[in-house]
């Protein structure tokens, strides 16, 4: 139980004394983290309504894909875009390897998949209760994916935080393509690993600490914004 | 509130500006045990000072930091098996091997030594101790330097290890610093390089129990990634940090970097 106090203790220093490579380190993860969600949202949430509304064939196996790479494991994605982007890689022209670039990569294919899965669902329920009215009304295909998109606003900030917490807590596929350095690519989770490896166990926890305290900021934020968002509609 | 798409794409292209982009700088693949000790954080600032060079260290096993080298995803290669760095030379991955600093293995154990090891008089027979008593002994398992050393430690002294892995021989595939974690819950036995040792801070009832012979040498040499093989690879900077390295001046700055008063390697290029 010492190290739980010890860890509080060292948490709260940390935070209090402005230690700058702590900011830094925060920052970082914070600004990897926001990126590739908002890319994976630009990328999946069009997507998602895409498969919500449209009939083909092989639909509902694309949709079973998706929903089985949530549960990706973070090292195997590491992996795949280590082979990617290493400089002997088919992407090794870009010279990301060992940049926040590659982390934001990694994440994104990370958290694609559950964007996807998850606004396809939202927007099929959507789907059932406007689908006639867009009918009669003969709403183009492109405005009906903007309605779909501003009237499930708050359902979407529920996938943003989950497709947030998957990215900001994840540390096997960027410890492999961010290398951990120092400066450069060391975010909360990789640090987390490498002061547990040099047995700074309470050092670790602390950090551990302060994650969670972000997360729990953010999803005070984004609780308020969801009140926000339904009151407006409901008015 | 951002509103359309424009401004979103406006928004992430400002999120991304701020990242550093290193090019030239220099790309080090080196082990955990030189990286953990400090090491780098002591000497990287001084020959940055003195030539404004930037070296970026991944740290990883050494089987690990080899293969990334062979992908040509280094610069300058910094490892600790040293048969593995003359293939890596052989195999045209490298320019030249050089000798660079050493310091050495330690076995690590619990402080009341039941396998009585701490009076050996050799690794062998330490070894042979911790075989015949079957206590706790946790391995890398991880194809690190360390790893490699270790199953030659076990071959030198004829003790098949391989039927007793999962039993009392436990194999973590993972680094220096999980391992030792790990051999502080179980109170195991571990061979650990000396300078992750000093600067590890979960101890616990571990302690030195046998050091100080020849055969826990532990060698470290330098490689610079060949061109030939890795045309993107900065070779200029590399050969500019590695002769300093090998200088009488590197040499000595590493002489110099201590950890609670002692020194963690010993310069030695020739």
């Amino acid at each position: 139980m010492e190290v739980f106090l010890k860890a509080f203790i060292t948490a709260l220093e940390l935070i209090l004394n402005f230690d700058i490579s702590l900011y830094e380190i925060v920052g970082l993860s914070l600004q990897i983290s926001i990126t590739s969600l908002l890319i994976a949202s630009i990328i999946g949430f069009p997507i998602g309504v895409f498969l919500a509304i449209t009939q083909f064939s092989g639909r509902s196996f694309i949709i079973s894909i998706f929903n089985s790479l949530m549960g990706m494991p973070p090292v195997v994605v590491g992996l795949i875009v280590y082979l990617l982007v290493s400089r002997s890689g088919p992407l090794g022209w870009l010279e990301i390897l060992y940049t926040p670039y590659a982390m934001i990569f990694a994440q994104l294919l990370l958290i694609l998949p559950i964007i996807i899965s998850l606004s396809t669902q939202i927007f099929e329920e959507l789907h059932k209760e406007y689908k006639d009215f867009f009918i009669i009304f003969s709403v183009p295909p492109k405005k009906s994916i903007i309605i779909y998109i501003s009237d499930s606003k708050d359902s979407l900030i529920t996938i943003f935080l989950a497709g947030f917490g998957r990215a900001v807590s994840e540390v096997g596929a960027v410890i492999i393509v961010g290398g951990n350095i120092d400066h450069v690519t060391r975010v909360m989770t990789t640090t987390i690993a490498l002061e547990t490896s040099k047995g700074d166990l309470p050092l670790a926890l602390a950090l551990g600490i302060i994650l969670i305290f972000i997360s729990l900021i953010i999803n005070i934020i984004a609780n308020k914004l969801k009140i926000k968002i339904n009151k407006e509609s409901s008015l | 509130m951002i509103k359309t798409n424009s401004e979103i794409f406006i928004f992430i292209i400002i999120l991304s500006l701020p990242f550093k982009i290193w090019g030239g700088d220099i790309l080090l693949q080196s082990t955990t045990s030189t990286k953990n000790s400090g090491f780098y954080n002591y000497i990287l600032p001084i020959f940055k000072k003195k030539t404004g060079i930037n070296v970026k260290v991944v740290a990883v096993g050494t089987g690990q930091a080899i293969k990334n080298a062979e992908n040509c995803d280094a610069d300058l290669l910094i490892v600790h098996a040293k048969s593995d760095e003359e293939a890596f030379v052989t195999n045209g991955h490298g320019i030249k091997r050089h000798n660079l600093m050493y310091n050495d293995f330690v076995i690590i154990g619990p402080s009341n030594d039941p396998a009585n090891i701490s009076e050996s008089k050799s690794t062998e027979e330490a070894l042979n101790s911790i075989f015949e008593f079957g206590h706790n002994f946790i391995s890398r398992g991880d194809n690190s330097g360390t790893h490699k050393k270790e199953k030659k430690l076990w071959d030198t002294a004829k003790l098949d290890i391989s039927d007793y892995s999962g039993k009392w021989y436990k194999e973590t595939g993972s680094g220096m610093g999980t391992t030792l974690n790990i051999a502080s819950e179980l109170n195991a036995y571990t061979l650990s390089d000396r300078a992750t040792w000093i600067t590890f801070k979960n101890k616990q009832k571990l302690e030195i129990l046998f050091d100080n012979d020849k055969n826990l040498l532990n060698q470290y040499g330098a490689i610079l990634v060949n061109p030939k093989k890795c045309p993107y690879t900065n070779i200029e900077d590399s050969k500019v940090f590695l002769n300093w390295l090998l200088s009488d001046e590197g040499q000595n700055m590493i002489k110099k970097y201590k950890v609670n008063g002692m020194q963690l390697f010993y310069p030695n290029a020739d």
